[in-house]
């Protein structure tokens, strides 16, 4: 089951650092961690990741877990290298005002209803 | 005339929350000293408030001080902070003062923040929360310490909690740093084949202590003119025939 990273925008309301980036990605599943590390070893390719740290580093990291999109939480905004760096590698950068806890929450009632769960 | 001077360039004072009380620095400096510590940097918790009174103390043991703090970013990064001047490191303590949360600490949280003057006597506490991050990014922290002709260590870059590598995944190679440190307990051959992006620079090893019985023989050596700052940095870049070198893990 996937879903489109459009939906997820509408779904989130999300704003786009990088307008029309990616939009067309399919995503698998949805990953929370401040941890660049742990983003590292147990994201799973397809995954949106979900973000406090706004360091370039992040767009690294994206690549090289094949994540589907990168959402900055709470308000968060992109370094000035950060939104470079992604619109170089063609990653997704999106941004909510939405607190990590209830973008999450919103994103895993998304995937349940899209699974017929709930 | 190149000597060796073991160094530890990673040690709390009592100012430090999380520091044991028995971090004074005269203590401290009297057991760096007899552990053969000939440069010794105090890099307490966002504050270089006790670093004049440990120079004060080294000067009387024959112990080269460099002026120091470490630092926390906004991304929860620990960077060690090196300076040539005691000035020096009190003017990046006021940008990093500004650079805090204006919040009081919290003794029974965090733990007590001992101030010393420079005859090694009790003044008082610090009151404002140390432990706490900066507004200041990994690069604006690394630039503004340059500014001053600063030298920055990246700490325990080998633990996943506050430090570079685990909280930002690997050393960007813009960043430039000359070293990075590994923790007492770690290998430094095996930290380097465990994070590839540690390649090109040097590691070096200091003893991070909080207590006075984790200052121990130093592992980390660097082979010196004299006892400075400008001296520390050719080091790590190996120029000049300057070097640094560290002692594996002792066998247990």
């Amino acid at each position: 089951m996937k879903v489109s990273l459009q939906q997820i925008i509408n779904e989130l309301e999300l704003s786009e650092a990088l307008p029309g980036v990616g939009k067309d990605r399919t995503v698998s599943g949805a990953y929370c961690s401040d941890l660049l590390s742990d983003v590292m070893a147990h994201a799973q390719p397809g995954d949106v990741w979900l973000t406090l740290q706004t360091h370039q580093n992040i767009v690294a990291v994206a690549v090289m877990a094949e994540l589907a999109a990168i959402i900055l939480t709470r308000g968060m905004r992109p370094d000035p290298d950060t939104l470079e760096k992604a619109s170089r590698e063609g990653v997704p950068l999106l941004t909510t005002q939405l607190p990590a806890f209830e973008a999450a929450g919103r994103l895993y009632c998304m995937f349940r209803r899209e699974r017929g769960e709930c | 005339m190149l000597r060796e001077f073991p160094a530890d360039l990673h040690v709390h004072s009592a100012l430090s929350p999380c520091a044991a009380d028995e971090m004074t620095p005269e203590a401290l400096v009297r057991r760096a000293r007899s552990q053969g510590v000939a440069l010794l940097a105090v890099t307490d918790h966002n504050s270089a408030a006790n670093v004049a009174a440990v120079m004060a103390a080294a000067h009387a043991r024959q112990v080269a001080v460099v002026p120091g703090v470490e630092l926390q970013t906004r991304e929860d990064v620990h960077l060690l902070c090196l300076f040539g001047e005691l000035e020096t490191v009190l003017d990046w303590q006021d940008a990093i003062y500004r650079a805090l949360p204006a919040r009081k600490n919290r003794e029974e949280l965090f733990g007590p923040q001992w101030l010393y003057d420079v005859a090694g006597r009790l003044i008082g506490k610090l009151d404002r929360l140390l432990l706490a991050a900066t507004s200041f990014s990994v690069e604006q922290a690394v630039a503004e310490v340059r500014a001053r002709e600063g030298v920055v260590i990246p700490s325990h870059v080998d633990r996943p909690a506050y430090s570079l590598l685990g909280h930002l995944g690997f050393l960007p190679p813009e960043l430039g740093v000359e070293a990075c440190e590994v923790s007492r307990r770690a290998d430094p051959a095996e930290v380097r084949q465990r994070f590839p992006s540690l390649k090109h620079v040097e590691l070096v090893s200091f003893s991070d202590a909080h207590r006075l019985d984790e200052i121990d023989r130093p592992r980390t050596v660097f082979l010196l003119e004299q006892p400075s700052l400008a001296e520390i940095k050719k080091a790590l870049e190996g120029r000049d025939g300057r070097r640094v070198t560290v002692r594996g893990l002792p066998v247990n």
